[in-house]
Order: structure tokens, then C-alpha cells, then sequence
């Protein structure tokens, strides 16, 4: 039990940055380049940590405090979800709820840190990523919906501790949405392509990159960490949802959990190698996509009789 | 307790006749009203509070000469609670007004609003108490009046009149579905006594028709979609501690009136949590969009009440459902929800108008577009704020996560054990919610942003300065009430649980306590990780080198706070697809030619439920009802002709009658 908790820290502490590496490596071998070494992720962070700051004349402490809280939210979120094993550190009846609360505390925390400096490029990302998070929130809970209807109550430890392919086989069409919803959702919650384009360097087209353009050092290790965290979390919900990750967790749930990471990550970055980003009006209309997905996986849910 | 609370009512009163003598003296007005109320406020919390632990009803009948109704005074739980709200609420704004009601005082006499807002809380108070019809609908007019009378305090302003005549009507319109409501029971039963409706129950194959008539009455004052319209006027009008008042408790009172009409309806049919449910989902999903449309801070705040009306009329569905489908975890969950919103938006909602009245007094701008930067000048009301701005969006730990938590465990628990059709009705909470939050932290990133953050867009913006002390105490108390029920979760639902189980008689199930042991665990880890990781920080920057600089503005030298993003541009992204409901009009002319000489840019959202919906509604109805006209003559003869005919007719009718009479 303590073991599992100790691991649970040390995945949610020291896992995140590598699939960003392993993400950027797909992105470059697809393009026909060797691309950067799987660790250049904790280096960046590391480099980062060792800078001094600079910082506008407009801004507050809350423009300090945005990373500090949304990172904090965002790892507070990570014992929240279960990642090796089927029951996280804090898990409790209602934690799904939790989650997503946490998730939005960080990206709020985000955006009034962009607004904090006044700029007008700042601004924008912050109302962009404002609309399409808001949008990408229904997405969100429909697909967790559709995984605990049948446990009987939002908790992730009640959901995972059935096995996925014991609830694939009871209701197969609806864990397809629901996975295929999570997937959307993750893609644009994380301000990947086709959502947004972490590569870009136009201010004008940049969604979430230009709403953390005034940060540098500490901070900007922080939000590039939190980041990390949060497609890591994300990403391990879709890994229980197809993965049979041990409800006992161990290291053969770390072997689980780590193997369907880099799954996700390679598909990531398929994504993003053979798709371009959507033009900025399109994008709500691929988050209400996602919703329709999920409500589509609901309706077989309910078509089938509850289990 | 009653005794108590009567003591309460008699002190506002008391400080509202006072206020009324001494009204040459703006000072000592305020002083005798405002203190009087604040007294009174903590006197009626202290016996709620009380009240609701020791949890046994109390019950007194004064014998009343008037020919209906007696005076039937009652404290149950579920009152209890309310009084709880009204005076934890009412205190506060109290507070606040004695600072902020000196400001107007040079311009007009303020004597009549301090009275008029006693008179209020003590109206209120004993709408909750009462238990016969007839002292309700009382209670429940001079609340309306009262109200009316405070929305139209700076009358020498137009919108204040408009709002106020509009707010008038709807609050009639509601009184009169509520006078059917109230007359169809005691024809069943004689007497305007609830407990007597309670044991007959609805007279048979009329209680759905009395649900409709209760939710159509009540939620005209609490501010369901579409009979909303009369509230985003009408709070904004308000002198601010009376928008707190109105906004936080005030439209609860129809929320009361709704459960307090379940109580003596008799057993809830499944379809009555269906409606509530859906009416909830549109109303908190309408009110938000049109929140995030608005341009003026109050006007913002008070589509937020729309909003959060809803949230709360999500959870009483989902409540009704549980109940009536035999699931009482579902129903304590969705009650327990519904109730501790309704504390915590009263909390949080007046915070955040004693915020917005701060703003205003001290930079005279409504106009969000036109502040900015004011965090620098106004440091603790931008705490304030900004703590109320992130409990209204629900996000964790605070008071708004707590509640909207117990919804989302009532929703999920009724789609998985309820059976279908229901299921699904619960299930519709669940996105709705989630898009609710969404948005509203989208609305609230907008408004904080544009007025707190960036940098001052006009000079009256860049001289602000902070609020007096009595304005600022009752903020703090505010942020410091959102924070403790957002930490100590399980301390408020105690004192919610007895009010539940008086409703539907539900207990608190195993799911509850789980998940309010749960927030108290995530609050505290939250709080440790934010230590560790902001002490990190603290480390790794000593001693290095921190420079300020200006703002990156991607190469231009010289950026002015116009070229900040503006409200209006922030939430344009997301009204863009919404734009079919909306009603979003634009007026722009661009820049012309290679020197332009000017461009302008004017947007203005209407509500399509006043425009497109009750107006033509109500054009069709005066064009019928013009028929009627050919009757009014303006001639005295024909006046008269008119009475010796209906005269004539009950005398025929009398005879018709029979010797029996």
C-alpha cells in the first residue's frame, strides 16, 4: 500500500516531461529529422530553473502566483487520478468532480495571469483558451460519465476497479465513445494539434504558448512542467480506459501504466505529424464534436439497460 | 427560538421608524438604521444557528381578527435555514451600507433607503416563518414593495424608473399564480393554514397544475428563464448593498417558496425533478451566456444570479427525482446541493456586489471597459474579489466547489440507479453543469482581468483609491466565509441536513460524507503542495538577479492600455457560436482609406426571452384585450348604466338562487 503511493509520487513527479520528449521524437522522425533526445524535455526544465527573472512593470503578484497555482493544481490533481494502480493517494466518492475542478482552478489561474500584463497578445490567448476549455469542459465530463455510470458513482476508484475489457464487453459502443471522447479532449485541453500548435512561433495564431508569453525562468519551468503533469494525468485516464492496468498497481502497473503512455504519445504525435491545426472557428466546432460523441456513447449506454 | 427572531424583526423595525425620525441627520439615520440591522442580524443568526442544531419545530398561533387567515408562526429546519441565509447575508450588507449609503448622502436623504432595507430583512424573515397563506402573501408583498421601492432609490434616473416599473410588474405577475396556488388549497380544505394544505394534500388531479403554479410564481422572483427579464434591470439599479441583499438572498425567497409549496403538494411525481431540471439547465446555461455579453459590472453579476438560480434549481430536480423514485441518497444529494448554493451564493454574491459598489464609488465608471489596472490602487477589494470571483465558478477550495459537488454526485448517482427516462433526465445536469462552470470561469477570467489586471484605461481608473473600513470588513468576512465552508465542508452540510430530512426525510448517505471528507483531504493537499511549490520557487530565485522590464509586446516600443484586450474582445470567441441565441448587435464603421480618421465599435446584446419572447407575448395580449376597450367610454351615464345593470344581474342572480340564502 505505502509502496504504491511512493510510486504514484515518483510517476506523477518525474514521468510527465518524458512523453513530451517521446511526442516531439515521433513528430521528427515522421518529418524525416532525427530530432531531440527523449530526455531534452528535463533538460529545458533544468536550464529554466537556473535562470534569473524578469518581470513587467504592470503586473502583481498574481502574475507570480499564476504558475505556482497551476502547477500545484495540477499535481494535487495527479493524486487524485489513479496512474499504476486503480485507486489514487486521495481518491474518494466524487473525486472525477475533483479533477476537473482542479484542472480548471489551473487553467484559471492561467489566464489571470495572462491578463495580469496587460498585453494585448496576452489577452488573447487568454480568451481563446478561455473559450475552447469551456467548451472542451461538457466533453469532458460525458466521457467520464459514459466509465461511471455503470460503477454508480463519479470516483475513479470505483470505475477502474472494473476491468476494461469486463465493461468493454457489457457495453462496447459507449467505451468507444467515451475513449474517443477522452481523446479529443486531452488533445485540446493540452493545446495539441489540431487545437492548437505548440510549435508555432506566430503570435497572432498561438492559443495557449502566447497566453504564458511573459513568462520566463522558475515560472516558465513551472508552466511547461504543469503541462507535462497535465497531459501525463489525462493521458493515464485514457490508459486505464483501455489498458488491463492491475487494480493493485505494483511495478507490473507501472509496466502497464508507462507502456500506454508511450502508446498515447506515439498517437499524439502521429496526430500531429499528419494533421494541421484548424482555422481558430473551427475549433468549437470540434469540441462540440467531442460532446456529440460522448452523448452518442451515452445514448448506447442507456439503450443497452443499465448494468 | 420564535422569540428570538421575533425580537430580531422587532429591532429592524424598530431601527426603521428610528432612521425614518431622524432623517435630517444622514449620520445619525444610518447609525440607528444600519446599526439596528446589524444587531438584529447577529441576534437572528445566532438563534438560526441554534435552531438548526437543537432541529425540533416550533410552533405559535396568534388568533387574528381579520376574517381569513390567522397568524401562524413557525420554525422548522428548513426555515431555519433560511433565516440562517437571510441574516448571515443581510449582516453583511448591513455593514457594508452604513459606509456606502454615506456617499449618497450629500446628494439625496437616505433616511427612506436605510428604513426601507430593515424593513426588507424583517419582511423576509417573516415570509420564512409564516405558516398560514394569507400572512405569506403579506410577507411576501411587503417584500416585493419594499424592494421596489429600493430598486427605484436614485428615481431621478430614468433606468432606474424603467427597471423598477418592469421589476413591479413581474413581481405581480408571480403574486398572482401564487394567489391561485394558495386559493385552489383552501378550497379543498377552508383554512389558508399550511399544515393544514400539508394534511389534505392537493386536491386530486391538480397537483401537478399546482407544481407549474408554484414554479411559475416562485420562480418568477427567484429568476427562472425566461421570467428573468425583470432581474438584470432591476439589480443593477440598486444602491450595491441592496443589489448584495436582493441578488443574495432576496430571490431565494422563491427558492424557499418552491420547497415550502413541496412540502405540503404531497408526494412529488418524477416529471415535476425532470422539469426543474431542465428549466434549471436553460436557465443557468442562458444566464451565463448573457453574462458574459454584458459590458457593465452589475449587470454582469446579476445574469450571474440568473445563473446560479439555476445551478440551484438543477439540484432541487434532482432532488424531486430521487425522492420520487424512492432513492433517497439521490434526493439528499440534490436538496443538500441546492441549499448550501443557496448559502453560498448569498455569500459570494454579495461579496462580489459590495466589490462592484467598492469599484464604482471609487472610480464612478459602470463600464467595465473603461476601468483596468485597479488591483494596484485597490489591493484588498481585489482580494476580495478575486476570491469571490473564483467561488462563484465553482473551483475548489472554495464554497461554490462544495455545492456544486453535491449536485454532480446527485446527477451521477440518479443516471446510474434510477430507472431510464429519469436517468437520462438526470443526466442532462451533468453537461449542462459542466458547461456552466466553464463558461462562468470564462466570464469571471473577463471581468477580474479587465478591471483588476492590466493597466488603467482611463485617468478617473488610474486615481482610484481603497474603500473605508466598513466597506472593506464585511468583503473580508465574505472571502473569509466562501474559504471556511470551502475547507470545512462537512461543518456546512450539518447544518443543511436537518433542513433536507424536513423536506423529503432524507438522511445524509455513506456517498456524502465520503465526498465531504474528501474535499477537506484535497483542501489540505492543495494547501501543502501550494506551500512546497511556491517555497521552491522562493529558493531557487534568492540571490539571483530580477529585473522589471516592461510588458513583451513582440517588438513595439510604445503600447498605450488601449491596446489592452477589452471585455467585449475576450468573450467574443465564445459568443461567436452561441450567436443564434443572443441576439448580439453591432454597430461598425471600420477604418477607411490609408489615414483613417476615425473607426468605431459598438456591440449591445439584447435578451431574446424580454424581446423575442414576453413582449410580443405581451403586444398579442393587448391587441386582444383592446376589444375590450369599446366599454370604456369616459362617459359618466354610461359608468352608471354599467352599475345599475351588474346590479340588476345580482339581484337575479340572488333570486336564481333560491329562498336557501
Amino acid at each position: 500500500m505505502v509502496t504504491n503511493q511512493l510510486l504514484h509520487l515518483a510517476l506523477l513527479l518525474l514521468a510527465p516531461p518524458l512523453f513530451l520528449g517521446v511526442i516531439q521524437r515521433v513528430k521528427a522522425l515522421v518529418a524525416g529529422r532525427r530530432g531531440p533526445p527523449l530526455l531534452q524535455p528535463y533538460r529545458d526544465l533544468a536550464r529554466l530553473l537556473r535562470k534569473g527573472a524578469v518581470y513587467s512593470r504592470t503586473t502583481t503578484w498574481l502574475f507570480r502566483a499564476g504558475p505556482i497555482v497551476s502547477l500545484s493544481a495540477a499535481l494535487c490533481a495527479g493524486l487524485l487520478a489513479p496512474l499504476h494502480a486503480g485507486l489514487a493517494p486521495l481518491g474518494f466518492p466524487g473525486d472525477v468532480i475533483a479533477f476537473a475542478s482542479l484542472l480548471a482552478l489551473a487553467r484559471f489561474a492561467t489566464l489571470l495571469a495572462a491578463l495580469d500584463t496587460g498585453s494585448s497578445f496576452e489577452g488573447m490567448g487568454a480568451s481563446r483558451e478561455a473559450s475552447f476549455a469551456a467548451l472542451a469542459e461538457p466533453a469532458l465530463f460525458l466521457g467520464l460519465a459514459i466509465v461511471c455510470i455503470p460503477a454508480g458513482a463519479p470516483s475513479f476508484g470505483a470505475a477502474w476497479a472494473v476491468l476494461p475489457w469486463e465493461t468493454w464487453g457489457a457495453a462496447h459502443p459507449a467505451m468507444l465513445a467515451a475513449a474517443g471522447a477522452l481523446f479529443l479532449y486531452l488533445l485540446a485541453e493540452n493545446a495539441r494539434i489540431p487545437v492548437d500548435d505548440p510549435a508555432t512561433h506566430l503570435e497572432l495564431t498561438m492559443i495557449h504558448e502566447v497566453a504564458v508569453l511573459d513568462h520566463g525562468s522558475v515560472d516558465l519551468a513551472y508552466v511547461l512542467y504543469g503541462s507535462a503533469v497535465k497531459l501525463f494525468i489525462v493521458g493515464a485516464l485514457l490508459v486505464h480506459l483501455i489498458l488491463p492496468v492491475p487494480a493493485d498497481g505494483g511495478w507490473a502497473g507501472v509496466a502497464v501504466l508507462l507502456a500506454g503512455q508511450l502508446l498515447l504519445a506515439i498517437l499524439v504525435g502521429g496526430v500531429e505529424s499528419s494533421m494541421a491545426r484548424l482555422r481558430l472557428p473551427r475549433v468549437p466546432q470540434f469540441l462540440i464534436g467531442a460532446s456529440v460523441l460522448a452523448v452518442m456513447g451515452l445514448v448506447a449506454l442507456f439503450y443497452r439497460g443499465q448494468p | 427560538m420564535l422569540k428570538w427572531f421575533g425580537w430580531a424583526a422587532a429591532l429592524l423595525l424598530g431601527g426603521s421608524v428610528a432612521a425614518l425620525l431622524a432623517r435630517r441627520s444622514a449620520r445619525a439615520a444610518l447609525a440607528l438604521g444600519s446599526g439596528t440591522a446589524v444587531a438584529a442580524c447577529a441576534l437572528g443568526l445566532a438563534a438560526s444557528v441554534a435552531a438548526l442544531l437543537r432541529g425540533t419545530p416550533e410552533s405559535v398561533t396568534i388568533p387574528w381578527s381579520l376574517p381569513i387567515g390567522e397568524i401562524h408562526l413557525a420554525v422548522d429546519p428548513l426555515a431555519s435555514f433560511f433565516l440562517l441565509c437571510i441574516f448571515v447575508v443581510s449582516g453583511l450588507a448591513a455593514l457594508y451600507g452604513w459606509g456606502y449609503l454615506k456617499t449618497y448622502a450629500k446628494r439625496r436623504s437616505i433616511a427612506s433607503a436605510v428604513a426601507l432595507f430593515n424593513l426588507l430583512v424583517a419582511a423576509m424573515a417573516l415570509l420564512v416563518v409564516a405558516r398560514d397563506g394569507v400572512l405569506f402573501l403579506i410577507a411576501w408583498e411587503i417584500m416585493s414593495l419594499a424592494s421596489f421601492f429600493l430598486v427605484t432609490f436614485e428615481d431621478d434616473q430614468e433606468v432606474a424608473r424603467r427597471a423598477g416599473m418592469t421589476y413591479l410588474i413581474a413581481s405581480h405577475l408571480g403574486a398572482a399564480c401564487l394567489f391561485v396556488l394558495f386559493v385552489i388549497f383552501s378550497a379543498g380544505t377552508g383554512s389558508f393554514d399550511f399544515d393544514r394544505f400539508a394534511a389534505a394534500g392537493a386536491p386530486a388531479g391538480m397537483a401537478g397544475v399546482c407544481f407549474l403554479l408554484a414554479t411559475l410564481g416562485f420562480g418568477t422572483k427567484a429568476g427562472f428563464w425566461p421570467v428573468h427579464v425583470w432581474l438584470p434591470d432591476a439589480h443593477p439599479a440598486a444602491p450595491s448593498h441592496v443589489s448584495a441583499l436582493m441578488s443574495g438572498v432576496m430571490i431565494k425567497m422563491g427558492i424557499y417558496g418552491l420547497l415550502r409549496a413541496l412540502t405540503f403538494l404531497g408526494a412529488p411525481d418524477a416529471w415535476w425533478g425532470t422539469v426543474l431540471v431542465l428549466l434549471g439547465a436553460v436557465t443557468g446555461v442562458g444566464g451565463v451566456l448573457h453574462a458574459l455579453a454584458q459590458h457593465q459590472l452589475k449587470r454582469l453579476l446579476a445574469y450571474h444570479s440568473v445563473e446560479n438560480i439555476g445551478i440551484i434549481a438543477i439540484g432541487v430536480g434532482l432532488g424531486i427525482l430521487g425522492q420520487s423514485c424512492g432513492a433517497p441518497a439521490v434526493s439528499f444529494l440534490g436538496y443538500s446541493g441546492a441549499l448550501l448554493h443557496v448559502l453560498n451564493h448569498g455569500l459570494f454574491k454579495g461579496l462580489l456586489f459590495q466589490g462592484a459598489g467598492a469599484v464604482i464609488l471609487a472610480t464612478g465608471a459602470r463600464d467595465l471597459d473603461s476601468l483596468g489596472g485597479l488591483y494596484r490602487r485597490m489591493p484588498v477589494t481585489g482580494t476580495t474579489f478575486l476570491v469571490g470571483s473564483a467561488a462563484i465558478c465553482g473551483l475548489p477550495p472554495l464554497n461554490g466547489f462544495v455545492s456544486e459537488l453535491l449536485i454532480y454526485l446527485a446527477a451521477f448517482l440518479a443516471a446510474s440507479t434510477l430507472a431510464t427516462p429519469w436517468a437520462i433526465s438526470a443526466m442532462i445536469a451533468v453537461p449542462a453543469l459542466a458547461l456552466i462552470g466553464g463558461l462562468a470561469a470564462a466570464c469571471f477570467a473577463k471581468a477580474y482581468g479587465v478591471m483588476f489586471l492590466g493597466q488603467a484605461r482611463t485617468g478617473a481608473t488610474s486615481r482610484a483609491h481603497e474603500v473605508g473600513v466598513a466597506m472593506i470588513g464585511p468583503m473580508l468576512l465574505g472571502a473569509l466565509a466562501c474559504l471556511g465552508i470551502g475547507i470545512w465542508s462537512r461543518g456546512a452540510v450539518r447544518l443543511v441536513a436537518p433542513a433536507v430530512t424536513s423536506i423529503s426525510g432524507a438522511i445524509p448517505p455513506a456517498e456524502a460524507l465520503g465526498a465531504l471528507s474528501g474535499i477537506t483531504s484535497v483542501a489540505i493537499a492543495f494547501a501543502v503542495i501550494l506551500a512546497a511549490v511556491a517555497v521552491i520557487r522562493l529558493l531557487l530565485l534568492r540571490g539571483r538577479e530580477i529585473r522589471t522590464e516592461s510588458t513583451w509586446g513582440c517588438g513595439y516600443a510604445a503600447p498605450t492600455p488601449r491596446m489592452q484586450y477589452t471585455g467585449a474582445s475576450f468573450a467574443q470567441p465564445l459568443l461567436a457560436p452561441f450567436g443564434g441565441v443572443l441576439d448580439v448587435q453591432v454597430r461598425r464603421s471600420g477604418p477607411v482609406g490609408y489615414f483613417p480618421r476615425e473607426a468605431s465599435f459598438d456591440e449591445h446584446t439584447g435578451d431574446p426571452a424580454g424581446e423575442r419572447l414576453l413582449l410580443p407575448a405581451t403586444r398579442h395580449l393587448l391587441g386582444v384585450l383592446s376589444h375590450i376597450k369599446v366599454i370604456q367610454q369616459g362617459r359618466v351615464q354610461l359608468y352608471l348604466a354599467y352599475i345599475l345593470v351588474t346590479l340588476i344581474a345580482l339581484l337575479l342572480w340572488q333570486l336564481g338562487a333560491g329562498p336557501g340564502r
